[in-house]
């Protein structure tokens, strides 16, 4: 039996679709720029702070990256509510995406860190920069510049892991696809259409993050 | 010669078989009544209605509607348990007198299956803490309902529901419950089944009903052509709803009074 695909009946939901992928656009969007900013002041932290707090973000990290993504967010928003935090399904997604590409881009970022020769550092000591300036020039834009690649994939994969976010009613491109099949009962049409909108939006996700690693860490 | 005798023979063995076995079928209630025993086909795999109890026995509403026919006829009753699937092949094949679990009517059933009157309310309705005061579709405006994708009280909801409802659909049951427990949503759209489960395990918020999207009650299905059975059946029915045993098994295992009109 050859099954006759019939993407008009799609049509109807256009609108369902749409505001999906606007959802998911922002969600990755939002949530790339807060958890690299907490994987850059977990791997600082992790590196050049005093004992306890090391230790406070490596147990979070460890955290974040040995349990599943969907138990997070099922922690966040089904979960907090009993400690008196209640958060709607876009601020838990928001919540859980940032918590989670928070730990994992600071262990990429500590990794370039790491890498960068003591030489370098005691180097940008004896020309008197101060602490802020050490750590912007000397230690963070090289580790970004060496990691840059890696922490692009992670994004990404986020990206697509927020497809997860459905299961707490919040309306993304997933949800636009469980929606329009559940209506119309075409999932292969609906899942066709999602899958294809996600891979647009990996490889132009990719494109821009390629273009802005090499236009703010240029390779000397 | 032989062979018309043959022929006779198998003739008028045919017509007997046909004979007894009409007149099993026809006498169902005098068959029971003279083994002293009703066989009844009950769900266990589904609560309230049915499910097997930390005393490994079957309890809920079906079940004590099934022990109450057996204690009406005066005679033992032995449960038969049934999926959702095969409870009526099992009537059918004569394995059970009686089928009550959770059986809702339609023209299809009635084509091979009497059903007596209801005995159990069965509908799909939205719930909700006390506090929200909704008692129509209408009021629901600008609220925000709780609901499972794609199930048949979701579709209904969106159809009936003013523009400006957010209506929150989730995955699957589970998580629909889970966001009404948690605080996530104060309404959601359910079966009754749902909501009495949610009142026996969390009464902090225990649900409330706030209007019936769709009735189905539950029926006791019986074989065709048994009007003494059905006569019967029906008689101890009624009886239960006149003499409160209908509500008192409502209040028990549906935690809730028989919707109006029931």
């Amino acid at each position: 039996m050859i099954y006759k695909l019939q993407f008009a009946d799609l049509l109807p939901y256009w609108d369902v679709l749409v505001r999906g992928f606007v959802f998911t656009i922002a969600l990755t969007f939002v949530s790339t720029l807060s958890g690299v900013m907490v994987g850059t002041l977990g791997a600082s932290a992790r590196t050049f702070g005093p004992r306890w707090l090391s230790a406070l973000v490596s147990a979070y990290v460890e955290l974040m990256r040995n349990t599943p993504f969907l138990v997070q967010l099922f922690f966040v928003y089904f979960g907090l509510p009993a400690a008196g935090v209640k958060l709607t399904e876009t601020q838990a997604a928001f919540l859980a995406m940032t918590i989670n590409l928070g730990a994992y881009s600071t262990e990429i970022i500590r990794a370039g860190i790491e890498a960068t020769p003591r030489g370098v550092i005691e180097a940008g000591i004896s020309l008197a920069m101060t602490r802020l300036q050490l750590l912007r020039y000397v230690i963070l834009k090289p580790a970004f510049q060496k990691v840059w690649p890696a922490l692009a994939s992670q994004i990404i994969i986020v990206m697509l892991g927020s497809s997860v976010v459905s299961q707490i009613s919040a309306e993304d491109l997933t949800y636009a696809a469980n929606f329009i099949q559940s209506r119309n009962f075409r999932a292969f049409e609906s899942y066709f259409v999602v899958a294809f909108a996600y891979l647009m939006l990996a490889i132009l996700a990719r494109a821009i993050l390629r273009a802005l690693g090499h236009r703010l860490f240029p390779k000397a | 010669m032989i062979r018309r005798r043959i022929f006779q023979a198998m003739f008028a063995s045919a017509v007997a078989l046909c004979a007894f076995s009409g007149q099993a079928s026809a006498e169902a209630l005098d068959d029971i009544l003279a083994a002293k025993v009703i066989r009844i086909a009950v769900p266990t795999d589904y609560p309230p209605f049915g499910s097997i109890g930390a005393d490994m026995q079957p309890q809920g509403l079906d079940i004590d509607m099934a022990r109450l026919i057996g204690k009406e006829l005066g005679v033992r009753t032995e449960l038969v348990a049934v999926s959702s699937a095969n409870r009526i092949p099992y009537l059918q094949s004569k394995k059970v007198d009686l089928v009550i679990s959770t059986l809702g009517k339609n023209p299809d059933r009635e084509k091979v299956i009497d059903f007596s009157g209801a005995y159990a309310p069965f509908f799909m309705g939205v719930f909700g803490v006390k506090s929200a005061t909704v008692t129509k579709p209408e009021e629901l405006s600008g609220k925000t309902v709780g609901a499972t994708r794609g199930a048949l009280e979701e579709q209904e909801l969106s159809k009936i529901a003013p523009a400006d409802v957010t209506i929150k659909r989730y995955e699957d049951n589970n998580a629909t419950v889970a966001a009404y427990i948690s605080g996530q949503v104060d309404i959601f759209a359910s079966g009754n089944a749902v909501a009495a489960v949610i009142a026996e395990r969390n009464a902090a918020r225990a649900p409330d009903l706030k209007f019936i999207i769709k009735n189905s009650p539950c029926f006791i299905g019986l074989n065709k052509d048994e009007p003494k059975l059905l006569a019967k059946v029906n008689e101890i029915i009624a009886k239960a709803r006149a003499s409160g045993e209908s509500e008192k098994m409502s209040q028990t295992w549906l935690k809730a009074p028989l919707p109006p009109g029931f």
